[in-house]
């Protein structure tokens, strides 16, 4: 075994008397991949804000390439050559890519910074993840998630890292840019990095990863090189317990004669060049997933049916309301009754520093007054039953919601919407950045919301999650649905052959 | 491939665009209307009016860019002003000394103020709040009455055109030399604060120190966990505020030979600083704009009042007036609104 380039002896760190991490010994060599496995709150995150200077600890030493090391900042980490892509993008919105690419260490002329030189720089790092097709003179607040995503993995790159951690760095990506970052991992393995990657999704660890570190309840749990354990074992040793089958099962669809009428029906939808007449039908008891490529429209597919997108055109029923609500206070009122999980949670889902109880609130106060003022009474029920429906995680409902940990906040989104007893639930990549325990909770209460007779339109970016959960899955390929699988029939190879149209390409 | 990054410039900078435009039509329309219009005596009274509004709303940006306020601008304006007016005497060089001390009198205020923002961890805006009443203290107590002893040469040289500083100074053969013609009739205030801009802000904005004020006021976590020099950014910003609102307390002195502790005008000064930068496309969330917005902003607050002047408006019907056509301009940043697509932008 090589030498370990970073070593943690007895690593501890607590939170207001709460331990985040206990007496961890870890190592890591050059030269590898290594998957940080663990569910949320487990310390994976505690462990890696240590290691890239955010947080320090308070008992124990931590060794780089043999010499004990203290980070008192991210920038004195990243002057070591550890460099770390968070979940939560550290870019600046408002600055442009190349800015961005070269925050702390931009090329510079007379001491000043050489943008000419900073836009070639960014050129070249963006063509080394093939992200050609971002100009660097744009704002990062223009692009798409994923886009930003590459961003970052290119201006960690341009920081030559010794240490390269991605923490949740592909969970937002397109396929064809999560096999781009793979071969870029490769590459710096080749070439002596440590990798550290931390993801939720096991497919991607297996195919990725050369040695795997389990984390549970804030200690490390155990390490050992790719194989030597099967996939249960991981789970089991992640969760502390036997899981049983990842995906409830899928009840049997009546025969298309029988079928009911869609309660949600969208004809040749249109909006600027986005969406280009999209037709779509859910109907109650069924998940109806979205597939393709990230940036096919399906996330504006489901805002213009919240109504957040204006001038849209085509015909939409939802019900017996004809017609696209005018906005989300519409979308949610009792005509369509429509529910929208969306895209970022820290930032359209919650309102991160108020209380679990408001935020569970917060779509349907009309339910829970008397008049114009609150009912507490009625307002403490409704907390108290979302809670428990969900199963969430919290000391008090009182708590900020930041303090809950990723999962039980999406956990919290997803109940506010449910306490408007909706009819249709949009639900926009709901289990992005969460432990498999949350997730695998999500898919089951999904399929039982779709038994009660709700309308489920769901959109995915992990194609497992849309063969394991749909009904029927529509694949967007440039603003129009190309492709329509039902049952048994969705596997990943027609999912991936549909959201590449080659179907089409080839006629 | 030009007019593409010529769109964009345009687009990613529409509040920037829109203020240069309505200077333009403003100011060539006031031209137009007053009888010596297109004049160098014209531009040298406007200018000379219009600097330290422009030096106090260069010195708000960089406050506004991080997200904050900072409501001592023109307190520190009114203190070096009046630490001016003491010492703006004697031989040159002494004169020299003078406008030093005054410029590094604002500069320590606002390392001053940097220093309580940053390890105070007061919000900006309470922290001014103080410190300007502070400065407004300090000024009272150098300056009592209205009055100064400022260097006369000075003060007609440096509030007039080109042609009379070099003749008063007696270079380029007192101001007749050819190649000091074609600029002999632009304001000598004019190119101060466009020295200043060019020399102290646009290097600033090319720094790294200068993006790191721009990455706070956009996402400063994300500014945080890139390795950028926050509490660097922030000292230096508040210091530099500091020292453009002296450049303007400076130039006051010059301009009316005198220093004035006026609590009213110090006031008026830091309020009108805030329109300017926001007329000028900074937002006041931070992050986007910069000093030669505010600039613009300045010049078109200082232009809508020249108007009164030729208009024969009532004075009395002067702050009406002046508040109905701020709420105006400030709304064409508003029509933004009306093209988005999609209503989730609006909250960005």
């Amino acid at each position: 075994m090589t030498e370990a380039i970073v070593e943690y002896r007895g690593i501890s760190k607590f939170f207001a008397g709460i331990r985040a991490l206990e007496g961890v010994d870890f190592k890591c060599r050059s030269g590898s991949i290594h998957a940080i496995l663990g569910e949320n709150g487990a310390g994976k995150s505690t462990m890696i804000k240590i290691m890239s200077g955010v947080l320090q600890p308070d008992e124990g030493t931590i060794l780089l390439e043999g010499k004990p090391v203290t980070f008192s900042s991210p920038q004195a980490a990243n002057e070591a050559g550890i460099v770390c892509m968070f979940q939560e993008l550290s870019l600046v919105p408002d600055l442009s890519v190349a800015d961005n690419i070269s925050i702390s260490h931009p090329p510079r002329r007379f001491g000043l910074i050489d943008r000419r030189a900073q836009v070639r720089r960014a050129e070249e790092l963006l063509a080394r993840v093939r992200c050609e097709d971002i100009d660097p003179n744009a704002l990062v607040r223009e692009l798409s998630l994923s886009r930003r995503q590459m961003v970052e993995i290119a201006k960690a790159l341009g920081r030559d890292p010794k240490v390269l951690i991605l923490d949740e760095a592909t969970s937002a990506l397109t396929t064809r840019d999560v096999q781009t970052v793979y071969d870029l991992l490769g590459d710096l393995r080749d070439k002596g990095v440590a990798s550290l990657f931390i993801s939720h999704r096991m497919h991607e660890v297996d195919a990725l990863c050369d040695t795997l570190s389990v984390f549970r309840n804030g200690q490390h749990i155990e390490t050992f090189a790719k194989g030597e354990r099967s996939e249960g074992e991981i789970v089991r040793l992640m969760i502390g317990r036997d899981v049983e089958a990842q995906f409830p099962p899928r009840p049997p669809q009546p025969p298309e004669t029988l079928r009911d009428a869609p309660l949600l029906s969208v004809k040749g939808l249109k909006w600027g060049k986005r969406l280009n007449g999209i037709d779509l039908d859910v109907r109650r008891g069924e998940i109806v997933g979205l597939g393709g490529l990230d940036g096919q429209g399906q996330k504006e597919l489901l805002l213009a049916l919240f109504g957040v997108l204006r001038d849209v055109e085509g015909d939409v029923r939802i019900g017996d309301a004809k017609g696209i609500p005018s906005s989300p206070a519409a979308a949610k009122s009792a005509a369509t009754r429509l529910a929208l999980v969306p895209e970022d949670r820290k930032t359209e889902g919650l309102m991160l520093g108020m209380s679990i109880a408001d935020n569970l609130l917060a779509a349907s106060f009309a339910n829970i007054s008397s008049g114009p003022f609150i009912n507490p009474k009625k307002a403490q029920a409704e907390i108290l039953s979302g809670i428990s429906k969900l199963q969430i995680k919290a000391g008090s409902p009182a708590d900020p919601v930041m303090t809950l940990s990723g999962g039980n906040q999406q956990k919290v989104v997803i109940a506010k919407w449910l306490m408007i007893n909706p009819d249709v639930i949009l639900l926009n990549d709901p289990t992005r950045g969460i432990d498999v325990g949350t997730k695998q909770e999500i898919y089951k209460l999904m399929r039982s919301l779709a038994n009660e007779g709700k309308a489920i339109l769901f959109y995915s970016s992990d194609y497992a999650e849309l063969i394991g959960c749909c009904d029927r899955v529509s694949v967007l390929y440039a603003g129009r649905v190309v492709s329509e699988q039902e049952g048994d029939a969705i596997t990943e190879e027609s999912l991936v052959a549909a959201s590449l149209n080659i179907g089409i390409e080839a006629a | 491939m030009q007019m593409v990054s010529l769109k964009r410039g345009v687009s990613q900078n529409m509040g920037f665009a829109t203020a240069v435009l309505l200077l333009l039509v403003l100011y060539l329309t006031y031209n137009m209307m007053h009888p010596r219009g297109f004049s160098s005596a014209v531009a040298i009274q406007n200018s000379n009016e219009t600097v330290a509004i422009a030096f106090v709303a260069m010195a708000q940006t960089l406050p506004v860019l991080l997200g904050g306020l900072d409501l001592s601008v023109g307190a520190v304006m009114t203190l070096t002003n009046c630490v001016a007016s003491l010492l703006l005497n004697g031989s040159p060089a002494q004169i020299l000394l003078g406008m030093g001390l005054t410029l590094l009198t604002g500069t320590m205020f606002g390392l001053m103020n940097g220093l309580i923002v940053v390890y105070g961890r007061i919000q900006p805006i309470i922290a001014t709040l103080a410190t300007g009443a502070i400065a407004m203290g300090l000024a009272l107590l150098i300056r009592p009455q209205p009055g100064g002893n400022v260097d006369d040469d000075l003060g007609w040289a440096l509030t007039n055109s080109v042609w009379d500083l070099a003749d008063t100074y007696g270079f380029a053969d007192g101001g007749d030399a050819w190649w000091l013609r074609p600029f002999a009739d632009i304001p000598v205030p004019f190119l101060l604060v466009l020295f200043v801009a060019i020399f102290v802000w646009l290097p600033f904005r090319r720094s790294v120190t200068g993006r790191t004020v721009y990455a706070i006021g956009s996402a400063e976590g994300a500014a945080y966990m890139s390795g950028l020099p926050i509490n660097r950014a922030k000292i230096a910003a508040f210091t530099l505020g500091g020292f453009f609102a002296a450049c303007g307390g400076l130039y006051l002195a010059i301009q009316t030979s005198s220093g004035n502790a006026d609590i009213q005008q110090a006031g008026a000064y830091t309020l009108n600083s805030i329109a300017a930068v926001v007329l000028g496309g900074t937002s006041l969330l931070g992050g986007t704009g910069g000093a030669i917005g505010s600039l613009i902003g300045a010049m078109i607050l200082r232009v809508i009042s020249f108007y009164f002047r030729i208009l024969d408006i009532d004075p009395l019907l002067q702050p009406l007036i002046e508040g109905l056509v701020l709420l105006t301009a400030v709304s064409f940043g508003a029509f933004r609104t009306l093209r988005v697509k999609n209503q989730l932008d609006l909250f960005r």
